[in-house]
């Protein structure tokens, strides 16, 4: 294991000079799933935004795969919780998009089409979405779309998938599905990933490591290693270490807020 | 692709013209109203039967002039609005005086453009344009404008260069924005030629009104304007069908609604 993403005291202050983190120090190991949790307003988002490179640091480092980021990362994949599909294109088209973009595959596409087409095909259906190749996004469901959101960001295979509240505007029961359907991509392809989320009991299904961050500005807490075995399930949150594990991230992220006011 | 329309509602547009037309007929014999102030339909239609020849000569002259100014109003709109919806920085520099423009109202420029381009064909067509690009532009940028910010990130965590988010994201996004802007600007841009012809021309349907009105020939004039109402409606109704076979991605609502 090597590390993968590694955030070295860093800061970032908007125009105005409030900082929305302050040396904020992290570090994820490649293959690992790395949850981030937090109150709101603790720069969750940022962190986002500096570890694909969207966004420079004031201050501090931050290296991705051993290089230092200097600008947006091209080798990402990203899911918000707005699933941000196109309407226009169908759910197999949308799932092209970052072959379109990204190389070398957008040099290869036009003669491979038929390759990157059957390859879609089967990451939709890993996820449940066989045979909706053809519709478009208003004919699926939210969940559907946030797993066509899911296909997109994997599609290219990145070596690092980031995810801000992927699954925040879904139905829990949704919510927990679309769970085991990442737990599983993942447990197959061995991306590493980033999680942020606000939901305690996602962080802990689907990582191995929970960072808990303080509020604005930012830092890291306190880091919570995830040693539930895999692959998990729903039987796995009703046990009492999932349940202490929930409750422990819970109580420090009171503290946080009470500390706040 | 759409499925079929209850009759009535189809009907719909008709009934109300006609209904529209015998209200109009029997309040002018039941008030009596003269001719010269407001003639009645059925005389409103003889004159155009009777006056065919010219109407016709007259309003493809007008409708002519319209449609080059309103083709420049499309190349310049889009131009435009892709500069300005692309670039923060020319929509600062520019947006005020856009706006500007646009308060001027064009009637008052026409004797400027007479000068410079004579009586005749050049000033009705840059009044249409003049009158016509904005909401065009206006359109284009601002479906370029509200592109989601998530959406933005993605691509360029894909490495996507300006020109790709453009061609993949932002166009296809600002077409249903710039089909609803051409039905609002062709019919515009019949304001605008026709305006130009009363102020300075000697053709075209605004300067058939003109002369008629000045003969005291009112039901001709309300015959022009009966025509022009007709070629805005036509204009109108090409580009809307246009619009939904383009975009109809952008209506599903009632186009797609029961496609499964």
């Amino acid at each position: 294991m090597h590390p993968f993403v590694e955030l070295d005291r860093v800061s970032l202050s908007y125009g105005g000079g409030t900082l929305a983190v302050d040396g904020l120090s992290l570090t994820v190991e490649q293959g690992q799933f790395a949850a981030v949790v937090g109150p709101s307003g603790c720069g969750k988002s940022t962190l986002m935004k500096l570890v694909t490179g969207l966004m420079p640091p004031t201050r501090g480092g931050v290296i991705v795969d051993g290089q230092e980021v200097a600008g947006p990362l091209k080798i990402c994949g990203m899911g918000f919780q707005n699933p941000t599909l196109l309407p226009w294109r169908t759910t197999l088209r949308n799932l092209m998009l970052p072959l379109e973009i990204v190389r070398p595959h957008r040099h290869k596409l036009r003669r491979e089409r038929a390759g990157y087409e059957a390859e879609a095909k089967r990451l939709l259906a890993s996820v449940g979405l066989a045979g909706f190749e053809d519709k478009f996004p208003w004919q699926l469901s939210g969940g559907m779309q946030q797993r066509v959101s899911l296909c997109r960001a994997l599609i290219h295979g990145p070596k690092l998938l980031m995810l801000d509240e992927p699954f925040g505007a879904l139905d829990a029961f949704t919510r927990e599905e679309l769970w085991a359907v990442l737990q599983d991509v993942w447990m197959e392809r061995r991306f590493t990933g980033i999680l942020v989320t606000h939901d305690l009991r996602e962080a802990v299904y689907l990582a191995d490591v929970v960072y808990v961050m303080t509020a604005r500005p930012g830092r890291v807490m306190s880091v919570h290693r995830i040693d539930l075995p895999r692959p998990r399930n729903l039987e796995t949150t009703f046990t009492p270490e999932f349940g202490r594990l929930v409750h422990a991230l819970r109580d420090e992220i009171s503290n946080v807020r009470e500390a706040v006011r | 692709m759409s499925r079929k329309r209850p009759a009535i509602q189809t009907l719909m547009p008709w009934l109300v013209v006609f209904g529209l037309f015998g209200a109009w007929e029997l309040a002018c014999i039941a008030f009596s109203v003269p001719e010269f102030v407001l003639p009645r339909p059925t005389v409103v239609f003889q004159t155009m039967a009777e006056f065919a020849g010219p109407l016709w000569q007259h309003s493809s002259y007008t409708l002519f002039t319209t449609v080059i100014g309103f083709a420049l109003a499309v190349i310049g709109g889009v131009l435009l609005g892709l500069a300005v919806g692309a670039s923060p920085l020319v929509y600062h520099g520019l947006y005020p005086v856009l706006i500007g423009f646009n308060a001027i109202p064009k009637v008052a420029i026409v004797p400027v453009l007479v000068v410079w381009f004579g009586i005749g064909t050049i000033p009705a067509i840059i009044t249409a344009f003049a009158i016509s690009f904005f909401p065009i532009a206006v359109n284009v940028a601002t479906g370029l404008a509200t592109l989601e910010p998530e959406l933005e990130d993605v691509l360029r965590s894909l490495g996507a260069s300006k020109l790709d988010i453009l061609l993949k994201v932002g166009l296809p996004r600002s077409l249903p924005y710039f089909f609803a802007s051409l039905k609002v600007a062709v019919t515009l841009a019949f304001v605008g030629s026709v305006i130009a012809e009363t102020v300075a021309s000697n053709e075209g349907i605004g300067y058939l009104m003109l002369q008629a009105s000045s003969r005291f020939q009112i039901p001709l004039v309300f015959a022009g304007l009966i025509v022009i109402a007709a070629m805005g409606v036509v204009m109108y109704f090409l580009f809307a069908a246009v619009e939904g076979r383009l975009t109809g991605w952008a209506t599903r609502k009632t186009e797609f609604a029961e496609v499964e």
